[in-house]
């Protein structure tokens, strides 16, 4: 059986079924991440004074990120337009670009996330606060027990609203230094995780889902740059609208973060 | 389209694409900057950067996704989704405001 309009457009509407679908998809995709911005809005204002974190992500590595993204649209769209121009070598390497690019993406992604997870908050037995990373554990570390020690890389401050904003004068200044901390001295060590701060909650919620949208959008680009690029020699139209609704999708994850950055790493 | 016309278009297009790139590009910067410059108050700020962020948006909408150039049917399913999306960040920021029906 054969479905109309999978290649040729519409005469009313203008548009073949594809097309249609990815914008109703994204339609559906806006007011999924609109959902989420909104739950960041509220948690946000309803944090308590000065308990909003600032500066606790890495600045040039999310502007990294956002370049990245933005040259994958670039290199997306001009893999559309060489589709057009029957030019498939050139559609081979901007793809391949493309699906370069998204690695990239979620390597640095990795990388972040990573250094999230290996990030410790201490609060001390003295009533003051530990906070970085975490350099070695000795291997009779046992925080129930209070046995062994921990070093850490970071700095010591009086009350936890230091350690929120780190965009203050004084907290620039403050040097990270290696501090070694006993079990005993210990009253609670929390990573950076999403369980750690509302902020990162929503943090690891965001990015976490755009960054699936990538790996998603990576596979793809991926099918279509390798097996699924034998359509071109049968089809090459039905598979030039496919390329246009891949790219679609990829400006769309773009898109998302163009929000995102600013929202999380600047604001 | 002879073959002459079809290049001529696309060699403009790509031109318009690249130069949409470079204000990408530029926008971020410019978001970065903005990010390290107190504006008076902490509001200000956040709506310099939404601001330059819905500029890059426009751009990747408008211009890499073709949405200036759509059908009818594309703008009716973007206006119902611009609409909606409006009205809960609407009824986010309304709820928020101190005497209204939720704290009531």
């Amino acid at each position: 059986m054969d479905f109309p309009y999978i290649v040729e457009p519409r005469r009313d509407t203008g548009l073949y079924n594809a097309k249609l679908g990815i914008w109703l998809f994204l339609a559906s995709e806006v007011m999924l991440f609109g959902a989420l911005f909104s739950a960041y809005v509220l948690l946000r204002v309803g944090a308590e004074p000065g308990m909003w974190p600032h500066g606790w992500l890495n600045v040039p590595v999310g502007t990294a990120n956002t370049i990245v993204l933005i040259t994958s649209s670039i290199t997306t769209v001009l893999a559309w337009v060489s589709c057009q121009t029957r030019q498939f070598g050139r559609f081979r390497f901007y793809h391949a670009c493309t699906l370069l690019l998204a690695l990239t993406f979620v390597c640095i992604k990795s990388y972040e996330y990573h250094d999230k997870f290996t990030h410790y908050e201490f609060t001390l037995a003295n009533g003051k606060f530990a906070d970085g990373h975490l350099v070695e554990k000795s291997r009779d570390f046992n925080l129930a027990q209070k046995t062994g020690s921990v070093i850490l890389h970071g700095r010591e401050v009086e009350r936890e609203v230091e350690l929120m904003d780190l965009h203050r004068p004084e907290a620039r200044h403050l040097q990270h230094v290696e501090i070694t901390i006993p079990a005993t001295g210990i009253k609670k060590m929390e990573r950076y995780g999403p369980w750690h701060h509302t902020y990162l909650a929503i943090y690891f919620t965001l990015t976490g889902l755009h960054a699936l949208h990538v790996i998603c959008g990576a596979v793809v680009i991926g099918f279509l740059w390798g097996p699924g690029a034998k359509m071109w020699q049968t089809d090459p139209k039905r598979f030039t609208n496919r390329i246009e609704i891949s790219g679609l999708f990829w400006h769309f994850v773009d898109l998302v973060w163009i929000f995102l950055f600013p929202v999380l790493y600047l604001l | 389209m002879s073959d002459h016309e079809l290049t001529a278009h696309e060699t403009h297009s790509v031109r318009g694409y690249i130069f949409v790139f470079i204000a990408l590009l530029a926008g971020t910067g410019l978001t970065v900057w903005a990010s390290f410059i107190h504006f008076g108050s902490q509001e200000i700020n956040i709506a310099v950067a939404l601001t330059i962020a819905t500029v890059k948006a426009f751009l990747v909408v408008a211009y890499f996704m073709h949405l200036i150039s759509e059908r009818k049917m594309i703008y009716c399913v973007m206006g119902f989704t611009a609409f909606f999306f409006a009205a809960m960040m609407g009824l986010t920021l309304w709820s928020l405001a101190p005497n209204n029906l939720v704290h009531t």
